[in-house]
């Protein structure tokens, strides 16, 4: 019964290049490779307080997550166009990896957040959810990247059809919410928010541009 | 019960009197900074202090000197916490020379050197709060602000007194930056009677040692119970205005940083609720948050300077 399908999927796999089968691994590895290093310096900071992450250490491990998983958010933003451009179908299967690794780094960032800053002192988190702009706006970006990673799997993708691909295009706000509450945590030093705005608003052009060739394509 | 009249924190600006008079004569071969530097190795750093640290509430402790040395906001030097620590060492500061201007019977171009000499510097342990909602405890030495400005006999037309730090580019790489937006030099400025106030401190050390370059070498204010921006690093000009003076952070985002930045629990910042901070050094899982004190504890010392003002308006 087992045998012709387990045969074909075999069949399939040799099809693939080596470079093909190793790719995602190796990708996952490099998209571990932050959460490594801070697992090995919070290992460090609980033997040797001070030791991986400065004065502040809550305020570091906060820090770092928000950035990486903004980082590999715009990440993942890079390979539709780079299937479209270059044809680079490996790193398009590798998608919803990248995404839910930004996810967890977020989703990590609201826990150091809630746990190692404000100490699960709710009074401080409702009043920052409430008064503090760019946390609120970090909430709702992360609020939106919940919905997306729920509904990642081949199963939602299936029962929502059309409506799976307009519900993700969601990551652009939640993207741009994320560039919203870095702009406004920032005090003065403007240089790592521009650099992202600047990838964020090249990303979007190209899609735009995309666009407009594809359906003038379809109009012709 | 405690005597409420009793200030309850003088102690805490208070060496105890056998340390400073051990200070004193250990100071007394060299006067001002060159004094203090000559000391510094001497002088066995703060260690009286800890453990019992005198004058500081039940718990309290000095912050430990290589995080009061290598946790910094100095933006002339770059925007990270470390970056001063980092890069403050391509700064010249010797020679160093002070621009005294406005309503004051002696302005002129001064030495560092000929207008700190002769003080001895006093220790003063101050608790320092960041409005980041940060706060250290310092052991400093400096003269107190009053003595210093009395040299130049400022009129009474002297409302305001102004400081400016340093403006370098050559050497302070933070200045060179594309991405910064704020307008150098950096400005601070106190009311006079703010800057007669006994806590107001001129510094030229910490933790008995001459003032490293990412901490304001030469020299640095320390208001303790306002936030740590008041606190203007490297000043090579003093004026006495008729005028509250525009400091750079009020210029910058007026909504956020007033001109008196009084350390107040009660008015947020926008980004930070100031109702608590976290003491460094804090540790991973336990953040050491304490609960910020109106003026930075330093109510029964200062309050009566802003009778009369509504403190969530001037903020």
């Amino acid at each position: 019964m087992r045998a012709p399908n387990a045969t074909a999927v075999a069949g399939d796999r040799q099809r693939r290049s080596f470079g093909q089968i190793i790719f995602k691994p190796c990708l996952a590895l490099v998209l571990s490779l932050p959460m490594l290093w801070l697992a090995n310096a919070i290992r460090m900071e609980l033997s040797n307080p001070g030791a991986a992450l400065g004065a502040d250490p809550g305020e570091a491990v906060v820090r770092f997550l928000g950035e990486w998983g903004l980082r590999f958010l715009l990440l993942g933003l890079f390979i539709s166009p780079l299937r479209r451009r270059a044809g680079w179908k490996t790193l398009a299967r590798s998608r919803r990896m990248v995404g839910l690794f930004a996810f967890t780094y977020l989703a990590l960032h609201f826990v150091a957040y809630v746990g190692l800053l404000a100490e699960l002192d709710g009074s401080l988190i409702v009043g920052d959810l409430t008064e503090r702009p760019y946390i609120i706006v970090g909430a709702l970006a992360l609020l939106l990247l919940i919905a997306l990673a729920v509904t990642s799997t081949s199963g939602w993708q299936r029962r929502l059809r059309r409506n799976w691909q307009r519900l993700h295009r969601l990551v652009y706000l939640s993207v741009a919410l994320g560039l919203l509450h870095l702009l406004w945590l920032t005090k003065d030093g403007f240089g790592e928010f521009a650099v992202y705005l600047l990838i964020f608003i090249g990303l979007m052009v190209e899609r735009l541009l995309a666009r407009r060739l594809f359906t003038r394509q379809v109009a012709v | 019960m405690r005597n409420r009249r009793t200030p309850e924190l003088s102690s805490s600006e208070i060496t105890p009197e056998s340390v400073f008079l051990n200070r004193r004569r250990l100071l007394a071969a060299g006067l001002g900074a060159a004094g203090l530097s000559a000391a510094g190795s001497a002088v066995p750093s703060a260690s009286p202090m800890v453990g019992s640290t005198p004058g500081l509430s039940p718990g309290e402790e000095l912050t430990p000197e290589d995080i009061v040395t290598s946790y910094n906001n100095f933006y002339e030097f770059g925007m990270d916490k470390d970056d001063p620590a980092r890069y403050a060492h391509e700064l010249t500061t010797d020679p160093w020379s002070v621009e005294v201007a406005g309503e004051c019977a002696k302005p002129g171009e001064y030495a560092f050197e000929d207008i700190v000499s002769g003080f001895v510097p006093e220790e003063r342990i101050y608790r320092f709060r960041c409005v980041e909602a940060w706060s250290m405890v310092v052991p400093w030495q400096g003269v107190p602000l009053r003595r210093i400005l009395e040299r130049f006999e400022p009129s009474g037309n002297a409302r305001y007194v102004e400081f400016t730090t340093l403006y370098r580019p050559s050497e302070m790489r933070g200045q060179r930056s594309l991405f910064s937006s704020i307008d150098w030099p950096y400005v601070e400025g106190l009311r006079m009677d703010e800057a007669y106030h006994p806590l107001s401190l001129m510094a030229v050390g910490v933790y008995g040692k001459p003032l490293p370059n990412q901490n304001g070498a030469p020299w640095r204010l320390v208001v303790p119970w306002k936030y740590g921006f008041k606190s203007i690093k490297s000043i090579v000009k003093i004026r006495f205005a008729r005028r509250q003076p525009k400091t750079t952070w009020q210029l910058q985002a007026p909504q956020e940083y007033g001109f008196y930045a009084n350390v107040n629990p009660d008015v947020s910042h926008p980004r930070w609720s100031q109702a608590s901070e976290r003491r460094l050094p804090s540790s991973l899982f336990e953040p050491n948050r304490i609960p910020t004190l109106p003026f930075n504890g330093y109510g029964a010392e200062v309050a009566q300077l802003y009778q009369g003002m509504d403190l969530r308006r001037d903020f």
